[in-house]
C-alpha cells in the first residue's frame, strides 16, 4: 500500500549554534569521560569489570527462562497429567504430548511421551504459566548446546533428567509442592479468600 | 398464531407445542439445561433451566408466577412471558450450578469433555467463580467396565439421568439405572449386564459432563485441537448425519449430527467406531501399474494415461467388452463422472452396479425386554443395506443405461470371457465381512486385458489388476450421498487422501480430460441439469440437513450452526 503523503510529517534537523559548530565543548566532554574511566580503572574504584564468562558463570535471577524441566512428584513419578495446556499455550508449537491412561491408581492420565523441541522453543514461559499442576518449569540452564538437531529434541526422560540434575546441583530448587488437580475447588491458604471473607 | 415474550422480545411460535427452553431457543436466548434433551422425556431433575414465567393478559397487564419454574417442564402458550436473566432467575441458576459443582472434582485438565462441556460453559456464563464448599468432596470409585465401549468417571456425574433415559427410551435395553439416593446417587449397571447395545456410545454424546467417556477416544486428543466437518456416515443406508473430528490428517472420532430429516440425534456404534481403517498405515498410497516385470509405482498422470490408452484400444476393438462397475460407496458425482467417461466410448459400453452388501435385517429401536423391536414407529433404525449411496448410483445408472444392471451380469460376462477392459470402482469399506469381490471369480479376472481397480487396501482383486488407483475414503472427499429415503446429503473432507492418492472423482475428471479440481457443488448443478431424476441438486448446495426429492434446495452454502444441546 502506498504511503499517503498527507500522513507524512517532515522533520527538519535542528540548527546548530556557534558553540556546536566549533565541536570543542563536545570533544572536551568526551575526553573527560575517557579520563574519568581511566582514573577509575587505575584506582580500582569503578563499577565491576567484565564478567569472565565462560570461566566465571553468571548469577541468574530465579525467574530466568532457560531449558525446561519436567518435575517429579513426591513418589518420583512425572508430575505431568498430560492435559495439553502447555502445548495449547505454546506459541511456537514446540511441545508434543501423547497421553495415555496412567498406570497408577491415584491418577487417571499421564504423558506416555512428552517431547519439547528446544530449537523451536522461544523460551517465553507460557507453558510454565499454563501448567495446572506445576509440572513444567523453565530452569536457569541457558548454555544449551548439541551436536545435532536430534540432540536438541528433549523427550520425557531427558526433561526429567534436567529436573534431577538441577535439584541435585541446587541451581533450581523445587518451587512448589502442588501437583493435585482441582485447585479451583480447594479453598486458598488460610481459609476463605479475601473477597469472600470481606463479603461475610 | 401464538406469541411468546422471551426477555421482552416477542417470538411467534405458530402452532408448535413448545416448552420454555425451545421457545427461548427460537428467540436466540439460551436457557441453560442439562437433563432436558429434545429426544428424551422431560424429568426436570437438574433444575438448571429455572426461569421466571408469567402471562400477558388481554388487557396488557402481566402477572408473573411467584417462584421460578423449570423451563423444560413448562409449556408455553399465547402470551407466555419468559424472563431468563432477572435477578431471581439468575440467582436460581447460579445456586443450582453451585450445588452441582459441590462434588464435581474439577479435574478438567484430564477430562476428555473439557472444551465441549456444558458444566464448563454454564459455569463461565451463569456460575460463580468460587465454591463455598468446605468439606471434602466425595470421590466414588470409577467404573471403567460400565460397557465395552464406555467408561464411567463416577465423581464427575451430575445426575442428569440422560443416559438412563436413553437406554430406556431410545435403545430400549434398559441397562443403566441410578442406585442410591441423594448425593450417594450413582449411575450403575446390574452385575453381568454391562452397557452393551448397538447404540451404547450415544450416551457419551448425551452426557453433558465428562462422566461417560468413550474408550475409543479416551485421552486421544483435546477437543479444541480437533477440526470438525459435517459429513454422512457410510456404514448403512440410513445415512446418519455426522461430524468428523480429526487432527493433522488423522480421524479421531465421529459424532452424530442432529438431523431430523435423516436419523434424528443419534448414530450406531458400528458406524461411530468403524472409521479406523481410514487411519491405517497399510492403505494403498500410490498408483501402481503391473507390467511384464512386476509392479511399478507411477505418478498419477502416468497411471491415468495408461488407463486412457488401454481403454481406447479395447473400445475400438469391441465396445461391448468395456465394463465399469460402480460401487454403491461412490458419491453421485463420482458415479456421474465415471459413467460419463465410459459412455464416451460408445453407447454399448456396459455400466453395472457393484454388489450391495446386505447384512441381516433392518434393526429397529427401541427394543423391548425380549430384545425384539417394540411396536410403533421406530426411533432409530440400523439398516441391513451396508452402503450409503445405492439410490444415488442407481439414479445415475438409470439415466445412462435406462436400467440398473446388477453385479451378476458382470460376473456372467466375466465367466464367458466377454469382459475385455474393466474399471472396478472402489471405496468399499472393509467391514470385516470378507472382500466384496467374490473370491471364486478372482481367477477369472486373468481373462481381462485391461483391469483397473480402485481400492483402499491391497487385496486379491488388486493383485489381478493392471492399474491400481488408491481410493480415498469417504472422509477424504466431498460429494453427495442419497440415503434409503432419497435424502441427498453433502459429505465433506476432513483430511486429504494419504500419500500420492487422489480422490476417485479427481481420477475420473482426469480420465475425462476435464481440467481443474473436483468441485462438488459445480458438479451437482451439472448433474441436476443432465439427470432430471436428481433435480434436488439443482443449486449445487444441500444445506446442513440435506434435500429430499421434490424439496427446494437452499440457494447458498449454509454455515454450520452449533447446536445448543
Amino acid at each position: 500500500m502506498a504511503i499517503n503523503t498527507n500522513e507524512v510529517t517532515w522533520v527538519e534537523p535542528p540548527q546548530l549554534g556557534i558553540l556546536d559548530q566549533l565541536y570543542l565543548p563536545a570533544i572536551a566532554g568526551g575526553m573527560a569521560t575517557a579520563f574519568k574511566h581511566l582514573l577509575e580503572t587505575v584506582t580500582g574504584t569503578g563499577p565491576e569489570p567484565t564478567q569472565q564468562y565462560p570461566e566465571e558463570k553468571p548469577k541468574l535471577p530465579p525467574h530466568y527462562r532457560g531449558l525446561h524441566r519436567l518435575n517429579r512428584d513426591e513418589e518420583g513419578r512425572v508430575k505431568c497429567v498430560a492435559c495439553y495446556m502447555c502445548s495449547t499455550a505454546c506459541p511456537a508449537h514446540c511441545i508434543d504430548i501423547v497421553a495415555a491412561p496412567s498406570p497408577w491408581k491415584d491418577r487417571e492420565k499421564y504423558p506416555e511421551t512428552f517431547v519439547i523441541d528446544e530449537l523451536r522453543c522461544i523460551y517465553c514461559g507460557m507453558c510454565e504459566q499454563a501448567c495446572p499442576v506445576d509440572a513444567i518449569e523453565l530452569t536457569s540452564i541457558f548454555d544449551l548446546t548439541g551436536l545435532s538437531r536430534e540432540q536438541m529434541i528433549f523427550n520425557k526422560e531427558k526433561l526429567l533428567g534436567v529436573f534431577d540434575e538441577t535439584v541435585r546441583k541446587g541451581t533450581d530448587p523445587i518451587r512448589t509442592h502442588t501437583g493435585k488437580l482441582g485447585p479451583a475447588s480447594e479453598p486458598a491458604e488460610g481459609g476463605l479468600t479475601e473477597s469472600s471473607s470481606a463479603q461475610s | 398464531m401464538a406469541t411468546v415474550f422471551v426477555n421482552n422480545q416477542p417470538v411467534d411460535i405458530g402452532n408448535e407445542k413448545l416448552n420454555c427452553v425451545q421457545a427461548a431457543e427460537k428467540a436466540g436466548v439460551l436457557i441453560p439445561h442439562y437433563c432436558y434433551h429434545p429426544a428424551l422425556s422431560v424429568v426436570a431433575s437438574c433444575r438448571m433451566c429455572l426461569v421466571e414465567v408469567g402471562e400477558k393478559k388481554a388487557d396488557g397487564t402481566i402477572s408473573m408466577l411467584p417462584k421460578v419454574v423449570p423451563g423444560c417442564q413448562t409449556p408455553v402458550k399465547d402470551g407466555t412471558v419468559i424472563v431468563t436473566r432477572s435477578d431471581k432467575a439468575r440467582d436460581a441458576q447460579e445456586r443450582t450450578l453451585e450445588s452441582l459443582l459441590l462434588n464435581h472434582p474439577l479435574d478438567c485438565p484430564v477430562c476428555d469433555k473439557a472444551g465441549e462441556c456444558s458444566l464448563q460453559d454454564y459455569s463461565f456464563e451463569f456460575g460463580k467463580a468460587e465454591s463455598r464448599m468446605h468439606d471434602e468432596k466425595k470421590t466414588p470409585p470409577n467404573k471403567p467396565d460400565l460397557g465395552p465401549n464406555i467408561n464411567l468417571f463416577t465423581d464427575r456425574c451430575i445426575m442428569c439421568s440422560r443416559c438412563v433415559r436413553f437406554t430406556r427410551e431410545i435403545s430400549g435395553t434398559s441397562e443403566l439405572y441410578i442406585t442410591n439416593r441423594g448425593d450417594h446417587s450413582e449411575i450403575a449397571v446390574f452385575p453381568g449386564d454391562p452397557l452393551d447395545n448397538k447404540l451404547s456410545t450415544n450416551v457419551v454424546d448425551l452426557c453433558p459432563v465428562g462422566a461417560l467417556a468413550s474408550k475409543d477416544f479416551l485421552y486421544k486428543q483435546r477437543v479444541w485441537n480437533l477440526k470438525t466437518v459435517d459429513s454422512v456416515c457410510p456404514g448403512c443406508s440410513t445415512g446418519c448425519s455426522i461430524h468428523i473430528d480429526g487432527n493433522k490428517g488423522v480421524i479421531h472420532r465421529l459424532r452424530p449430527r442432529t438431523n431430523p430429516k435423516a436419523q434424528g440425534h443419534f448414530m450406531c456404534d458400528e458406524g461411530r467406531l468403524g472409521f479406523h481403517y481410514a487411519n491405517s498405515a497399510e492403505r494403498l498410497r500410490e498408483p501402481t501399474i503391473r507390467g511384464p516385470h512386476g509392479w511399478t509405482t507411477v505418478g498419477h498422470r502416468e497411471a491415468v494415461q495408461s488407463v486412457q490408452q488401454g481403454f481406447n484400444e479395447h473400445s475400438l476393438r469391441s465396445i461391448t467388452g468395456v465394463w465399469a462397475v460402480l460401487s454403491p460407496f461412490m458419491t453421485i458425482e463420482e458415479a456421474y463422472l465415471l459413467a460419463n467417461w465410459i459412455r464416451d466410448f460408445g453407447r454399448e459400453a456396459r455400466l453395472v452396479l457393484g454388489p450391495v452388501p446386505i447384512v441381516g435385517e433392518d434393526d429397529h429401536y427401541p427394543k423391548d425386554c425380549r430384545g425384539e423391536a417394540s411396536p410403533g414407529v421406530p426411533k432409530f433404525t440400523i439398516r441391513a443395506e451396508k452402503c450409503p449411496n445405492r439410490k444415488g448410483v442407481e439414479a445415475i445408472l438409470q439415466h445412462f443405461t435406462g436400467t440398473v444392471l446388477g453385479f451378476d451380469s458382470f460376473l456372467t460376462a466375466l465367466a464367458k470371457g466377454q469382459v475385455k477392459a474393466a474399471i472396478l470402482s472402489g471405496g468399499y469399506i472393509p467391514l470385516g465381512r470378507g472382500h466384496w469381490f467374490p473370491a471364486e471369480s478372482v481367477p477369472l479376472l486373468e481373462k481381462i486385458n485391461m483391469l483397473v481397480v480402485q481400492e483402499i487396501f491391497a487385496s486379491a482383486l488388486s493383485q489381478k489388476a493392471h492399474v491400481v488407483f488408491p481410493s480415498a475414503t469417504w472422509a477424504e472427499k466431498e460429494g453427495t450421498y442419497i440415503n434409503h429415503q432419497g435424502l441427498a446429503q453433502e459429505i465433506h473432507w476432513n483430511s486429504g487422501p494419504p500419500g500420492e492418492s487422489r480422490t476417485d472423482g479427481q481420477v475420473y475428471l482426469d480420465l475425462l480430460g476435464r481440467t481443474g479440481l473436483m468441485r462438488a457443488h459445480q458438479l451437482r448443478r451439472e448433474i441436476a441439469q443432465v439427470v432430471p431424476a436428481l433435480n434436488q441438486l439443482s443449486t449445487g448446495y444441500l444445506g446442513t440437513q440435506g434435500v429430499l426429492p421434490g424439496e427446494a434446495p437452499p440457494v447458498q452454502s449454509q454455515k454450520r450452526k452449533i447446536p445448543v444441546h
